[in-house]
């Protein structure tokens, strides 16, 4: 039984990897400076559309944190964000406009990617809106953090995606172009997440926060995922399985400890929930392209168009890792 | 007085370039040994950034592994260089290509100058050290470790087993006392020599070739024989965590680096920046002759090691969640239960809450929706009042509310018409108090005045549920405090009761409620008992009530019941 499950899982992440390779074929290089990875260097691979005003924070955010290569899969944006991209001295870039959907929401193009250039570097993978946050990111750059999960032998890192949003109207303050997206949207929920173990892949499937609590409150078990394990120490066997949300082979999903203690961990920090989120909800609707045929965002421009606040007495202001540490969304860990 | 070091190097070769030409312009000869595998190149670019410097020297190189005998070679390397090179060289300081100098040499040399003829060793019996990992301690000394622990794991356990199996049993060289402790020493000249010319040399060579981790041995076990003062500590502040790999120093441990007053620490992170740049840093004022003093980073390493092997308890997240059984607390802290009281007393949250000065939930768990304390619709840590959210993982929507109120006591209510989930996690956890007045609810029900048929209905399904409730409360998992009175005990003396759950919650404020919760009349509740077991449901969580209206004497009184004492 074991053996027959241990065999099917590899099936599983053998028949992705070829779906992976099959998909990597629709993608085209628009700007390829691969060749300028450095042995050691901590990648950032994303994919996105249409998402030219986020990406000149985004890049220096990670600039900062220490990435040194940034490998972008443009899906057929028409905002200049490919243009933009592509004039970045750390930036390579494909595009393509084959479906978002079929490539399983860009998992497929990053997997290939991943395979052909993550080998052996560590590799973050994030949204535009989504912010890394991981003890002591404040005075210590990404490649401390890999240093050290190198030194303890850890392939793998989770944080936790947690959803930001502003005071008032989501559509109140507009979000202008180089600025910090967590200024306006700086708002989360502290603590009413919930989990539950995935056996087949091991991983932790976390629900719950803001969207759970206003989109889902009948009908929880549809509420997104939130758990997410985005650094991975990369091998070209290794293949994300479903977003970043689990991985194989899934000795990787293990970020969490079961016997009591805290492993180490952070947080991406969704700044999703700003102005041009409502516009961009009655969009994907129209595309159609996004998971199980963008239920969410029916249920989000619904609720959105009748009453577009998440914020509550409760939530609580985004202030450093050190507030979501003491919080327990994520931990230190044995790292001090 | 005049320390030198020897220095083992195999990464980060232009941090140790940087920390050598340090001591070496200030004087102190230095040592380096360069693992074999460095590639040339690099060998060549620190042989560079240490030109000019006439008091450092490059030594024989061993290709070291950790775990094994080549670091000692390597060790022993460095030091006849040192002591043959150099011979005004009083002590030698043992140091890895990671350690940082905190405290210049100078400082160094006058606290030995201090200290004449000790050897600072950490050296101490198997018996007497926690830290061994792996299992494997006074083992280390009696069995052969031929095969790498790091690169040959499965040998290395197979060879392990097999030795316990056949009981293998090594003679430990005459005289030697096996003794363990960190590799990072500073010796006196005299010792270290006596050391390396012990006429006994070759055969304790081949003896701790294979013992596992000699350089954690080797000296400190023949220091023992060969030293006539030993003050048995590291001048070098180096932790292990649990898994035994060196704890790391970064940026932002630089004032507690600058306040431990040690003189090196290791490891530091080679991209330390400003610990290398303040440590090496020429304009350094000489600091008045102060001893080391680990204990706040000894600390700050020790709750590390907490929080990664035993957690906050009651806290489930992405990096924490145990197993049944192994969550050390299942909540964060403490909090109680009433069942059956608001059934009894009305108003009873409301003066529960003035009593303990703290809000007072409803039934948390009722089928509607959540009745957080004073209506709110959210609560602390954004819970939401939804039902749908709540059920869908009942036990977490417990301990998330705990989590989140830390350092506030909750009490909420509880009874058979509530969501049974959470049942078994309150029953099982240690922080929960619960207290039940069993059958209470018989008279919500007889209160409701409804239609005697559906009243029975409902009493015969909510008399099954509680039972069952009871029967978890009762169960020898059970770890809460749980008191249980039927209805009819719980009349009997109730003031006297409720004093005693109150005592617990807070037994600092022995102070007695002044005013008394008012209870609901009563009169008929034993006629409607009785006419349910007349109609075949036998209520049999009330207790014994009286068929006849008995004499309640704090429920007979019309007005509010007042405690006189």
């Amino acid at each position: 039984m074991k053996l027959w499950k241990q065999y099917r899982l590899r099936m599983r992440r053998k028949r992705l990897q070829l779906r992976a390779w099959r998909k990597g074929l629709q993608l085209r290089r628009v700007e390829d400076r691969t060749a300028a990875i450095r042995h050691g260097d901590v990648l950032l691979f994303c994919t996105l559309r249409n998402e030219r005003v986020r990406l000149p924070y985004f890049l220096q955010y990670y600039r900062k944190l220490g990435i040194r290569h940034f490998l972008f899969v443009d899906n057929a944006s028409d905002d200049g964000s490919r243009e933009y991209l592509a004039g970045q001295p750390d930036a390579s870039v494909w595009t393509t406009p084959a479906s978002y959907k079929r490539s399983r929401y860009g998992v497929d193009w990053l997997n290939h990617l991943q395979r052909r250039h993550g080998h052996g570097h560590w590799c973050l993978v994030a949204d535009v809106d989504e912010f890394l946050v991981y003890p002591f990111c404040d005075t210590r750059p990404i490649r401390a953090l890999t240093d050290w999960l190198d030194a303890s032998a850890i392939k793998s890192f989770g944080a936790m995606l947690i959803d930001m949003y502003p005071r008032g109207r989501i559509d109140a303050e507009p979000y202008c172009e180089g600025q910090d997206p967590l200024e306006i949207a700086c708002w989360f929920d502290s603590g009413n997440y919930v989990f539950k173990r995935n056996r087949e892949y091991g991983n932790l499937w976390i629900q719950g926060g803001p969207r759970a609590r206003v989109f889902f409150p009948e009908n929880p078990g549809r509420a997104p995922a939130l758990n997410k394990i985005p650094l991975v120490r990369w091998d070209r066997r290794f293949v994300y399985a479903s977003s970043t949300h689990m991985l194989l082979p899934r000795g990787l999903n293990r970020v969490y400890d079961e016997w009591g203690g805290e492993k180490t961990s952070g947080c991406l920090l969704h700044a999703k929930f700003l102005h041009s989120f409502a516009q961009k909800s009655e969009e994907e609707l129209r595309r159609r392209e996004h998971y199980a045929g963008g239920r969410e965002y029916e249920v989000y421009a619904e609720r959105l168009r009748e009453d577009p606040e998440l914020w509550c007495r409760w939530s609580e202001k985004y202030i450093n890792w050190r507030q979501l540490e003491i919080l327990g969304l994520m931990s230190k860990g044995n790292w001090a | 007085m005049k320390p030198g070091f020897i220095m083992l190097v195999h990464e980060a070769l232009h941090r140790a370039g940087q920390v050598a030409r340090y001591w070496a312009s200030a004087g102190f000869p230095v040592v380096i040994h360069v693992d074999r595998r460095v590639p040339k190149a690099r060998m060549a670019a620190l042989q560079k950034r240490l030109t000019g410097l006439d008091n450092v020297r490059f030594c024989r190189r061993h290709a070291c592994e950790w775990g094994t005998w080549s670091l000692v070679a390597a060790m022993q390397s460095a030091a006849e260089t040192l002591l043959k090179e150099f011979p005004e060289a009083s002590h030698v300081v043992a140091t890895s290509g990671s350690c940082l100098p905190l405290r210049p040499a100078d400082e160094l040399a006058a606290y030995l100058a201090d200290r004449p003829g000790t050897d600072f060793i950490e050296s101490v019996t198997t018996a007497d050290v926690a830290w061994t990992v792996g299992g494997i301690d006074y083992e280390r000394f009696v069995l052969y470790f031929p095969f790498s622990w790091r690169r040959q794991r499965r040998l290395f356990d197979f060879a392990v087993a097999l030795q316990r199996r056949l009981s293998i049993r090594r003679r430990l060289p005459p005289r030697l006392v096996p003794h363990l402790g960190s590799q990072w020493w500073c010796l006196t000249r005299e010792t270290l020599t006596r050391i390396l010319q012990d006429p006994d040399r070759r055969r304790h060579e081949a003896y701790f070739r294979y013992v596992w981790i000699p350089d954690e041995s080797y000296f400190q076990s023949l220091v023992r024989l060969h030293s006539d003062r030993i003050d048995s500590r590291s001048l070098t502040l180096s932790k292990f965590d649990f898994q035994g790999k060196p704890h790391v120093f970064y940026d932002d441990h630089l004032q507690l680096l600058r306040r431990s007053d040690c003189f090196l620490a290791r490891k530091i992170w080679p991209e330390a920046e400003r610990l290398y740049g303040h440590f090496l840093s020429r304009e350094r004022a000489l600091q008045p002759r102060a001893e080391p003093n680990p204990a706040r980073i000894d600390r700050l390493f020790a709750r590390a090691t907490e929080q990664r092997t035993r957690g906050r308890p009651g806290l489930y997240s992405q990096s924490r969640y145990p197993l049944p059984g192994r969550e050390n607390g299942k909540t964060a802290g403490p909090y109680s239960v009433f069942e059956g009281f608001s059934a009894l007393f009305e108003g009873f949250e409301t003066w529960l809450g003035r009593h303990l000065g703290s809000r007072v939930h409803g039934h948390l768990f009722a089928p509607q929706r959540v009745e957080f304390a004073g209506g709110d619709k959210v609560y602390h840590g954004a819970l939401s009042d939804s039902a749908a959210l709540r059920d869908y993982d009942a036990d977490r929507f417990l301990t998330n509310l705990i989590w989140a109120t830390r350092g506030e006591r909750q009490c909420f209510q509880f009874g058979p018409r509530d969501n049974q989930a959470p049942a078994w996690m309150m029953a099982t956890d240690a922080n929960a108090q619960i207290s039940v007045i069993s059958g209470a609810w018989a008279v919500a029900l007889w209160r409701s005045r409804r239609d005697f048929a559906e009243l029975r209905r409902d009493a015969a399904s909510l008399q099954r549920i509680e039972t069952e409730h009871l029967e978890i409360l009762r169960s020898p998992w059970a770890k809460a405090r749980v008191r249980i009175w039927t209805l009819a005990e719980f009349m009997e003396n109730p003031m006297e009761n409720l004093q005693g759950i109150l005592e617990e919650i807070d037994p600092q404020r022995p102070r007695r409620p002044t005013e008394a919760p008012r209870m609901v009349q009563l009169d008929g509740f034993a006629q409607f008992l009785q006419k349910l077991r007349n109609e075949g449901m036998q209520p049999t969580l009330t207790g014994d009530f009286p068929a006849e209206p008995g004499p309640f004497p704090e429920t007979a009184a019309p007005t509010r019941p007042r405690l006189v004492r």
